[in-house]
């Protein structure tokens, strides 16, 4: 099928962008309003976000999420590579199956119910909740995404490299630190990436495992909005748009400059 | 050297090295041969240490190396995708496997620098090895597993990648490398010819077991069964039946009524049912000038095969047997004395009949 941009075609783009990504717009732009009034413009201005750097509870919101977001990637990085790894290489182990649906299992998971089993464990555990309990349900929510990103580049890796290197003379532990994670590295970092922002902009689960003292930026921002909208949330809100789209570009790039380098090598 | 002990591996139901036993020699060039599927490939891995064998032991130098994991094995292997570390420059490869010995910088740089010398892989060390030819990195990974100076250099189909006039000049460089540096060389392949030009024996592999394992001329001339005929070269099996065997020689007559004289063979015994194995360069091949020779036998040519070097006639003798008869293209082809439907007289030496039990 030839793809040509016909007139439908154009307006058919126009109404699916508008509606995915207007209210996007619209929210950027409001923040740079001049006026009080979330409705109402009042010119171009940057006070909100000047203002922004004067309040001390959403900065403090920000900085917790940011570190909530790089615990939790980082070991939600290391375990889910781990879980990939198993799944690859360990061939038909009892139980595979099994763990196959447990690690694939929290991606279909209603939020609501992570976020509600978590809760119930912490509380059942007695484990205090507050910075590290949000750190420990995020690292659950983004682990089986690393598995997904990681686990499809490991197939496709050439086992006989391994051997080469083994045959040469390295044992296995140093194998996978010279030869395997080096060659699997774009994708775990993008996997990290991917769990960054997940983590970063999720509200439900944070909500039911944050504490006193551990408020990160999603919950700050809706409790606030419950008070009604004031400008400065649309100046924090199309902050983190910016650091979730730069940070899921890189990630894109880094995939697909793997699969140039592949195909490059394969030709 | 290498010695296999009634080694066998099964993967499932199938036995990919059925009770094997062979002695490899020091210093030696040995060429495991069968076509694809035979476990050739298996018994390499199995010495390199990718494998476990279910049963049986593997000596090297005397000493069983079951209990030796891969990277202590002092055997090394290069693969039949060569398996270069892309992240890797042409240096850092043939380096990665000295490095692992934890030797000095210094020496590292000069035996890495001394076996690209040796393989001309002068100026390339900077690059990567997606920036090779495929002839470039076959070279990167041999001198990868030549640089560890194994006790055994294992390779697997080195040079099923590379195209006919490239794999043999590598013939002969890897025939002339393995005389300079004294190594034991293993090389697996599906490959006859390679096999019969670079190995000083030929182990012939079929369905996990050795058919043979003999000198390249003592297989091609003197193949035990016709299996191993059939798979090495080219060649003519006829059946027949005994009707002569004793210190003299022995005489088979085939079912069209041609009668096979040859030299006495082991295990031919009177009435039994044996094959001929006749290999079509042996025969001559020639037009019909004088009158007939009681020894020879006439027929007319079908099909002429032409090779460039040598061209195969496939000739129906009268009797009704096809035969192919090989002859060298010494004239130019317009030449030829004659072509297809001409009339033809073959014949051959009493000693280029080989005599097969099995």
């Amino acid at each position: 099928m030839q793809g040509r941009l016909t007139r439908v075609n154009l307006a058919a783009l126009a109404i699916g962008l508008a509606f995915l990504y207007l209210p996007i717009a619209i929210l950027v732009i409001y923040s740079f309003n001049d006026s009080r009034l979330v409705g109402v413009w009042g010119g171009w201005s940057l006070r909100w976000y000047r203002d922004l750097l004067g309040n001390q509870a959403m900065l403090d919101a920000a900085w917790a999420s940011l570190r909530v977001a790089v615990l939790s990637a980082s070991i939600a990085t290391v375990l889910g590579t781990l879980a990939a790894l198993a799944l690859v290489r360990a061939g038909r182990f009892a139980g595979r199956t099994a763990f196959v649906a447990m690690i694939y299992a929290p991606l279909v998971m209603p939020e609501v119910i992570t976020g509600l089993s978590l809760l119930l464990l912490f509380v059942a555990i007695n484990i205090d909740r507050g910075f590290w309990t949000v750190v420990i349900a995020h690292a659950t929510l983004t682990l089986c995404f690393v598995t997904v990103v990681v686990q499809a580049r490991l197939l496709d890796f050439d086992r006989s490299l391994e051997e080469a290197a083994t045959d040469l003379g390295c044992p296995p532990w140093r194998v996978f630190m010279t030869i395997t994670l080096p060659l699997i590295a774009p994708a775990v970092v993008a996997a990290w990436m991917l769990a960054f922002t997940l983590s970063l902009d999720d509200l439900v689960i944070a909500s039911f495992t944050s504490g006193p003292g551990a408020t990160t930026l999603p919950i700050r921002i809706y409790s606030e909005v419950r008070l009604g909208v004031k400008p400065e949330i649309n100046a924090v809100c199309t902050i983190m748009i910016a650091v979730v789209a730069s940070v899921l570009i890189v990630a894109s790039l880094l995939s697909k400059l793997t699969v140039a380098s592949r195909t490059q090598r394969s030709a | 050297m290498v010695r296999f002990e009634d080694v066998s591996k099964r993967f499932g139901a199938t036995a990919a090295v059925d009770r094997l036993s062979l002695d490899i020699f020091p210093g030696e060039f040995f060429a495991l041969l069968g076509p694809s599927g035979c476990g050739k490939t298996t018994l390499l891995r199995m010495l390199a240490g990718f494998e476990t064998p279910d049963e049986g032991r593997i000596l090297l130098d005397g000493s069983d190396i079951a209990a030796v994991p891969p990277h202590r094995r002092p055997v090394n292997m290069m693969f039949q995708s060569y398996a270069l570390f892309p992240h890797l420059t042409v240096a850092g490869n043939i380096a990665f496997g000295l490095r692992q010995e934890g030797l000095p910088k210094t020496e590292i740089a000069e035996r890495v620098g001394a076996m690209m010398a040796l393989l001309q892989l002068g100026r390339l060390g900077e690059r990567r090895p997606d920036q090779l030819s495929g002839g470039q990195r076959q070279r990167v990974a041999l001198a990868r597993s030549l640089v560890k100076r194994p006790r055994v250099l294992l390779l697997d189909e080195p040079m099923a990648a590379l195209d006919r006039k490239l794999r043999e000049e590598t013939q002969f460089e890897l025939m002339d490398l393995q005389a300079r540096l004294g190594l034991t060389f293993v090389i697996v392949t599906h490959d006859q010819e390679e096999a019969m030009k670079v190995a000083d024996r030929i182990g012939v592999m079929n369905h996990g077991r050795l058919v043979q394992v003999a000198l390249p001329e003592e297989i091609y001339e003197k193949p035990n069964s016709r299996w191993v005929a059939d798979f090495i070269g080219d060649v003519n099996l006829i059946e027949g039946r005994v009707t002569v065997a004793d210190a003299d020689g022995v005489v088979v007559e085939a079912a069209e009524g041609i009668r096979f004289q040859a030299d006495a063979t082991d295990g031919a015994k009177t009435g039994e049912t044996v094959w001929v194995a006749l290999r079509p360069e042996k025969i001559a091949i020639a037009s019909i000038t004088d009158g007939k020779r009681a020894d020879a036998l006439y027929g007319e040519v079908l099909e002429i095969g032409y090779r460039g070097d040598v061209s195969v006639y496939k000739v129906r003798l009268d009797n009704g047997l096809v035969m192919k008869a090989a002859a060298a293209n010494t004239m130019r082809r317009v030449a030829q004395p004659f072509g297809c439907n001409d009339r033809v007289v073959l014949s051959w030496a009493r000693d280029a009949v080989a005599v097969l039990t099995r």
